[in-house]
């Protein structure tokens, strides 16, 4: 066990490190923010006066070292936009991703697995058919045009939900957040939704498979024999059984959710990292880029690294350190 | 001549493996309609010039003065459009036939690229086993570990956009699912006898792997290949909607449908509407298509 934490945090400081040169290396190929945070109207020797401030004559290597010093110190440089360290704004900018990232999380748990273990004991029946055919088609809507035909049926068309920015936040623990507010959650509501959509279809289809599977074990027919009720049974001795792999996916799943937030931020115009990303992509603001890649990797390295523990816990099956490529 | 007939009659029955295949694949009526649908959009997008009402690139042939029209509205020469128009005044059926075009074929090209290099490196890891399969085996492990969009995100901001630089993108995202695929059926066949027949003719590796393993490996990965050609599509499109795919000069379904959601609040749906539908069909039937083959090929569900 020790030995295998030992191997899986070598490799997570490697995976961090190549992601860093590749991240640094690539972001900073692409073209010359000089011609864009400087008046264009100004002369070399402010040019080259904003270079020097910005530390970008310096050849690339020493750049990257610079760079990696000041990560390992938390410092990943000063967004050329707005001025300020990248990684403070990256952070100011996470509680609105994570409010939305939770309420969707929420959502898809809420309603994937009551509707998952409904389809899972009747799997041949209307309602059981229906809900997996909703969940094929979740599975195949891309979020952005879920987004989209959300916007139009509940902004445009039915005029009933703001379609853009975080509404009224007030502040818990230091934090401003949404869902406090009638007018927070009616700006929470539809991107949630849409974050929780594919999540959701993921849910269903694992907590009805697993639900099949459970009701087939010899622990379910001796509990029938012994009498017990239907609702004991599925509330207790089932749920029990499949809430393992469950709970699984749910914390792989967190990572991704954050990630898909990237799209459903920038479609509901959520003052989330996502929106920070693409803005920056966009208007090559490379310190904020790279803050924002090493700060998603290491939350997944974090993440992934977690489950595994966990995993181990929670499910003595699992042996650790026999894993290598053997799938999960 | 009863010898004959009898052998006529079995010639009959003889059912070949591609027909049985089919049998089992037309069960599902729902599979039917998503192949017709598919054969539709993949008629569409390999005809587009040809049946297009317009180029909708070509400058001549659009007008600005016709920008934004209502589907049937009628334009200023008294003729109208059936789904609209765009801002620039382009025909949006036009727009969809041509985005359809795009759109497929970087979700075909990069998955076939990706299959490729999948396949070898799965093979590879299965057959020689050892440090190659453990070196394989764990960056594909760890590239799995970061969703693909995050992925193409990184690759796409890293080296620009381009067409070019979204097939990279697609086929660096996609290559992980098939070398474990193929890895995970090639490790089951290489216990096979006729992998150790090979091997006492002492054929090449390379024979081996190729000639003799490769056609064994492919149904599973067949599955994985026509599933993941809809989520490259649907990674393309949601990244030319997030302005870092396609260029503007290659206007996939994305980039139409990032287009229109500027007019999407101003009531004006069509622009972005349509070519949502279309790209919505054409993963839908993918899916569909992919559903029914995966039980068809699944030997463990075999009756």
């Amino acid at each position: 066990m020790f030995a295998y934490t030992l191997r899986r945090l070598t490799q997570s400081g490697f995976v961090l490190l190549v992601m860093a040169m590749l991240v640094f290396l690539g972001v900073y190929a692409i073209g010359n923010p000089i011609e864009l945070l400087v008046n264009p109207q100004a002369d070399e020797v402010e040019r080259m006066r904003a270079t020097v401030a910005l530390g970008l004559d310096k050849p690339l290597y020493a750049q990257f070292f610079v760079f990696l010093r000041g990560a390992l110190s938390g410092d990943l440089g000063r967004s050329f936009v707005f001025g300020v360290p990248a990684l403070e704004l990256i952070l100011s900018k996470m509680p609105a991703t994570i409010e939305l990232a939770l309420a969707a999380m929420v959502l898809a748990i809420a309603l994937g697995i009551p509707l998952g273990l409904v389809a899972g004991l009747k799997p041949d029946g209307f309602i059981g058919r229906s809900i997996m055919a909703g969940s094929i088609v979740g599975f195949s809507l891309p979020t952005f045009w879920v987004g989209l035909v959300l916007i139009m049926f509940f902004s445009v068309y039915l005029g009933w939900l703001p379609s853009n920015g975080r509404g009224e936040t007030v502040s818990l623990l230091g934090l401003q957040v949404s869902f406090l507010t009638w007018d927070g959650i009616t700006h929470l509501f539809m991107p949630a939704l849409n974050l929780a959509l594919f999540k959701l279809s993921l849910l269903v289809r694992l907590t009805r498979a697993q639900t099949r599977e459970a009701l087939l074990q010899d622990y379910v027919k001796f509990a029938r024999a012994k009498g017990l009720s239907q609702t004991r049974l599925i509330g207790v001795h089932v749920l029990k059984n499949i809430m393992i792999p469950i709970v699984t996916v749910i914390g792989l799943e967190f990572g991704s959710v954050i990630a898909f937030a990237i799209v459903t931020e920038s479609i509901f115009a959520w003052p989330g990292t996502g929106k920070l990303l693409i803005d920056s992509i966009n208007q090559l603001d490379r310190p904020v880029i790279v803050a924002y890649l090493m700060v998603i990797v290491m939350l997944f390295i974090v993440i992934n690294f977690v489950v595994d523990i966990l995993y181990s816990f929670l499910d003595p099956r699992v042996r650790l350190g026999q894993s290598s490529g053997a799938g999960h | 001549m009863p010898s004959n007939k009898l052998f006529a009659n079995a010639a009959m029955r003889e059912v070949t493996p591609l027909r049985r295949i089919w049998d089992e694949f037309a069960e599902s009526k729902l599979a039917l309609v998503g192949l017709a649908m598919l054969l539709l959009v993949m008629t569409i997008a390999v005809l587009a010039p040809l049946i297009s009402p317009q180029n909708p690139y070509d400058l001549a042939q659009i007008d600005l003065m016709d920008s934004k029209l209502a589907p049937g509205e009628k334009s200023t020469a008294n003729n109208s459009y059936l789904l609209g128009t765009d801002d620039q005044g382009r025909d949006m059926l036009s727009a969809i036939f041509y985005g359809l075009r795009i759109s497929l074929g970087v979700g075909v090209a990069s998955t076939m690229v990706a299959v490729v290099i999948g396949l070898t490196f799965g093979l590879m890891a299965a057959y020689f086993g050892g440090w190659v399969d453990t070196l394989i085996m764990r960056v594909v492990d760890i590239q799995l570990s970061f969703p693909a969009i995050l992925l193409a995100l990184i690759l796409l901001a890293v080296f620009g956009q381009g067409v070019d630089k979204v097939i990279i993108a697609l086929i660096t995202v996609q290559w992980a699912y098939y070398a474990r695929t193929v890895r995970a059926s090639a490790l089951v066949e290489k216990q096979k006898e006729y992998v150790e027949a090979a091997r006492v003719l002492s054929l090449s590796n390379t024979r081996i792997l190729f000639r003799h393993l490769l056609p064994n490996c492919l149904p599973p990965l067949i599955v994985v290949a026509t599933v993941q050609v809809a989520h490259a599509i649907s990674l393309e499109a949601t990244l030319s909607f997030l302005g870092l795919g396609l260029p503007i000069t290659e206007p996939s379904l994305g980039l139409l449908i990032s287009n229109g959601f500027t007019y999407l609040m101003s009531g004006k749906y069509w622009i972005s509407f349509y070519p949502g539908l279309a790209l919505l069909v054409t993963i839908m039937s993918i899916n569909l298509v992919a559903d029914q083959l995966r039980d068809v090929l699944n030997p463990r569900l075999k009756k």
